[in-house]
């Protein structure tokens, strides 16, 4: 029997009378690759938003690792050990692709207050930001500034971000958004590689990506789970086909 | 070693500088003309006080609309106990350094909770306040100020009454509030404020706690403009409120961005060519303040990058 | 507790918040709605202040003087944005208090330029120069009072402008929501221009009214701008309702305080240093307000919607 290492319960948020989440329960197990799919509009990144902490629920109760994390803020979070990429990408611009991944990384060894020793000689702090960007294909390209970046290597070094703070779960908010076939099976490769040591939440709208990955699937409409289980038993869910059929056509999009 | 090859930090500008800074006392020994030397001394204490506030605006983006409040606190840390007779230069530094960092710790921890415009706002009626403040206070002259009457002693080493000593201990006080800046910027801790700078959200989501880690170089960014404060008041014999007028922290911030914002050398340049702009225009008419004002604008208009981006253009500076 | 004092201070203190208003409408509105800070908006509360000066001179009548400086303001207003301010929406807020600090630079040397250093009064005709017995036994300056009613016009004429015609609903809607607006294909530029137009001739009526007090003088807007900034934050950028509370408190608070602090505090504190602390503490009231406010709310009493 695995652990639970996440677990939702009754889990409300709304908007002005739009309702984001509602009345979602859920549980991720250590080790597991939970897949969260829904058309959009099913309140899967305001889920992200109020696991990450940047947002807080109205009602319900986040257990991670036991522990009580409903209203504790993002960095908190990120010290226990919850790490998330950005659907949209949220970089360090300006800064050197090395620079972000160790800001990561220094923010979990617990020795950011140092005033005077330059972080940029620190060979554990830049040894382990290495480490990281060899991790999803980035290596090499360390000293590029984060704006001369592709689409596809902001997406890797979101990841390697995510990384970098040693998290025990991982949140990927869609890493494949706006991607072409070439780069989105890069990812794909590094999922793959990942999810063998990491426990990953994963939100995606590539259902060929989910399939390929996920060791269960949650599926999300307004805000509510109507199924979970094994990719194949939600391959074959009527409920899921409907939502689906009713909004955005078929389920192999 | 391996920073000087790789960075190409080599920096003609600022070596030159520092010479003439350096063999300016010289040159007014020779010709008996100390009207320079006064000019200088200004400009370097307003390039101190420029270097700690370019610490928030230009490498932390925090705007502070109200930096010349440190200044203010700084002089009268040096004017109010000579007030009372108490020349010790040791003790009058540490208290402007300390008087400003409590400050700028109450009036931060506020300050921070809000955002954009509100920051600036706040900020500038935090400087407003502490402006009342010492006008009504009719003990230290008020809306007159205070004439100091003897400069800062440091036991029986030396003091501040001569001119060049007073040159020297400014011109050292710059260089090594720029080597404090470069190294704090370039430590983890700098690290932190320019990625929140940067991506604030991130920085949270990746593990940090912004708010406190800004408050800190909010603090530090105060205590070193207070320094800058005690020197003026030195420089000036006289404080008075005027000091911490809400357009003196509009001045700073001019010098900040005129030099360049969140380079390092910015600040050095900006004070420079405010102060000698200053000096030229207002010998050339009495309506000089109207061309400052242009030149403001158009700086904002077509020049954001300052000086600093001028001379990395044509290769003066890294 | 002198009775007539305090009803005086009080009017006193309602003349001076509903002068702040005057100032802290157009800031917020050009605030809110184009996202832009202006801190030259005292310079045009010092221009109103001379152009009326001279025009009750040329005129012989501060009536017919203020009647032509408001639309002179207002034009003066038109051509700065059209010429300057308008170039700088797309900056950022640094920009905007650099720029406009600027202006208020080259504004205060124009003035000194056409009338020179000294300060210009603007005399009052004799039928607002007296007192008058608003009750028995409590006489209050003719003038203050009708800055007060003007005041209050104003006010309500906004209300009324804002919230029940057209214009006013595309600039509430612009205070809340800049997209929409724009997305529904009204021409922003105009509307632009027209609502700076109008902060600058309410800027400048406030600058009027206050000069023949006070006498029109070169700076005479870079204090007051800094409270009217204090009081749009307390209000809540982009909020007229707001604006108007929050200059009404701190008019009262800043005048209160100022007369009765002392007192107030001698029932607390030894007479001697209530006598010390008064004037500082009630010089620093407003601003001691302001930030207690903005610690529990961070966005002012009515903060902005939708952004």
């Amino acid at each position: 029997m695995r652990q639970t290492i996440l677990s939702i319960s009754n889990l409300s948020k709304t908007f002005g009378g739009v309702v984001a989440t509602d009345d979602l329960s859920l549980d991720v197990e250590q080790g597991e690759l939970h897949a969260i799919i829904g058309p959009n509009g099913a309140g899967k990144t305001t889920l992200i938003a109020q696991l990450s902490g940047e947002i807080f629920p109205d009602n319900g109760r986040i257990l991670f690792q036991n522990k009580n994390i409903t209203m504790l803020p993002p960095f908190k979070r990120s010290h226990l050990g919850i790490a998330r990429s950005f659907q949209i990408t949220s970089l360090m611009q300006g800064m050197d692709v090395i620079d972000n991944v160790a800001l990561a990384t220094q923010a979990n060894d617990g020795h950011a207050y140092k005033f005077w020793k330059p972080a940029r000689d620190d060979r554990d702090l830049r040894q382990s930001a290495i480490d990281a960007l060899k991790e999803v294909g980035l290596e090499g390209r360390e000293f590029e500034k984060v704006q001369n970046l592709s689409h596809g290597e902001h997406r890797q070094l979101e990841i390697a971000m995510a990384l970098a703070t040693q998290p025990h779960l991982l949140l990927l908010d869609e890493p494949m958004a706006g991607m072409g076939t070439e780069e989105g099976d890069k990812i794909l490769k590094i999922l793959q590689k990942l999810k063998k040591r990491k426990t990953i939440l994963l939100i995606e709208h590539d259902m060929d990506v989910v399939f390929a990955l996920a060791d269960r699937i949650t599926v999300l409409v307004y805000g509510r789970a109507i199924a979970s289980g094994s990719p194949q038993s939600i391959k074959t869910d009527e409920r899921v086909r409907e939502a689906y059929l009713g909004t955005e056509g078929d389920l192999n999009c | 070693m391996r920073n000087l090859l790789t960075r190409k930090s080599f920096n003609f500008a600022f070596i030159i500088s520092v010479g003439l800074l350096a063999l300016l006392p010289l040159y007014v020994e020779m010709t008996g003309d100390d009207f320079y030397l006064d000019l200088a001394n200004r400009l370097m204490i307003l390039a101190i006080a420029a270097v700690s506030l370019n610490l928030i605006l230009g490498h932390g983006g925090m705007i502070s609309f109200g930096h010349a409040a440190y200044l203010g606190i700084g002089a009268y840390s040096v004017g109010i106990p000579a007030y009372y007779e108490i020349y010790d230069g040791l003790f009058q530094i540490i208290t402007a350094v300390f008087v400003s960092g409590v400050f700028a710790l109450l009036t931060g921890a506020v300050s921070l909770r809000t955002k954009g415009v509100y920051f600036i706002m706040i900020t500038m009626a935090f400087t407003q306040m502490a402006f009342f403040g010492i006008v009504s206070i009719e003990e230290y002259g008020g809306d007159d100020g205070l004439v100091i009457d003897t400069r800062s002693t440091f036991g029986n080493f030396f003091d501040l009454e001569d001119t060049v000593t007073l040159y020297y201990f400014v011109f050292v006080s710059l260089l090594i509030s720029l080597f404090i800046v470069k190294r704090i910027m370039e430590s983890r801790f700098g690290m932190v404020i320019s990625g929140s700078k940067s991506n604030e959200r991130r920085m949270q989501s990746i593990g940090y706690n912004t708010y406190r880690y800004k408050l800190v170089c909010y603090v530090l960014s105060g205590c070193l403009c207070g320094y800058a404060g005690a020197l003026l008041g030195n420089f000036t014999n006289f404080i008075s409120p005027e000091m911490m007028d809400w357009t003196a922290s509009g001045e700073l911030i001019f010098m900040v961005l005129l030099g360049g914002s969140g380079a390092l050398l910015g600040p050095l340049w900006g004070a420079a060519s405010f102060v000698l702009l200053e000096e030229w225009l207002s010998s050339i008419t009495t309506y000089w303040h109207f061309f400052f004002g242009a030149l403001l604008i158009l700086v904002v208009l077509f020049a954001r990058g300052g000086i600093d981006g001028l001379l990395s253009k044509i290769g003066l500076s890294k | 507790m002198d009775w007539v004092l305090i009803i005086t201070q009080l009017l006193n203190g309602l003349q001076l918040g509903l002068l702040l208003f005057l100032l802290a409408s157009g800031l917020t509105l050009v605030f809110g709605i184009m996202d832009f800070v202006n801190l030259a908006h005292g310079a045009l509360y010092m221009i109103g202040a001379y152009f009326c000066a001279s025009l009750s001179e040329v005129t012989g009548s501060f009536l017919l003087g203020i009647a032509i400086a408001i639309p002179v303001t207002a034009a003066a207003g038109a051509i700065l944005e059209v010429s300057i301010i308008r170039r700088l929406y797309s900056k950022d807020h640094l920009d905007h208090v650099l720029a406009t600090f600027g202006l208020i630079l080259c504004f205060d040397t124009m003035v000194h330029f056409f009338w020179g250093p000294e300060g210009k009064a603007i005399e009052l005709p004799a039928f607002l120069d007296g007192r008058l017995a608003i009750l028995p036994g409590v006489e209050f300056p003719t003038f203050r009072l009708s800055i007060i009613l003007a005041g209050l016009l104003i006010a309500f004429g906004l209300y009324f402008i804002i919230s029940h015609t057209k214009t006013g609903m595309l600039i509430r809607a612009g205070a809340s929501n800049r997209q929409m607006v724009s997305a529904h294909g009204i021409d922003i530029k105009s509307l632009f221009t027209i609502v700076f137009a109008v902060g600058a001739a309410m800027a400048g009526f406030a600058g009027m009214m206050i000069s023949p007090i006070t006498e029109a003088s070169i700076g005479m807007g870079n204090e007051i701008i800094i409270v009217a900034f204090v009081v749009i934050i307390i209000g809540g950028i982009g909020s007229i309702k707001g604006a108007f509370l929050a200059a009404i408190l701190v008019g009262l608070i800043d005048t209160m305080g100022r007369s009765f602090l002392d007192t107030l505090l001698k029932i607390i504190v030894s007479e001697e240093s209530a006598e010390t602390a008064a004037p500082a503490l009630s010089a620093m009231a407003i601003y001691i307000l302001m930030a207690t406010i903005l610690a529990f709310r961070p966005q002012g009493l009515f903060p902005p919607k939708g952004r």
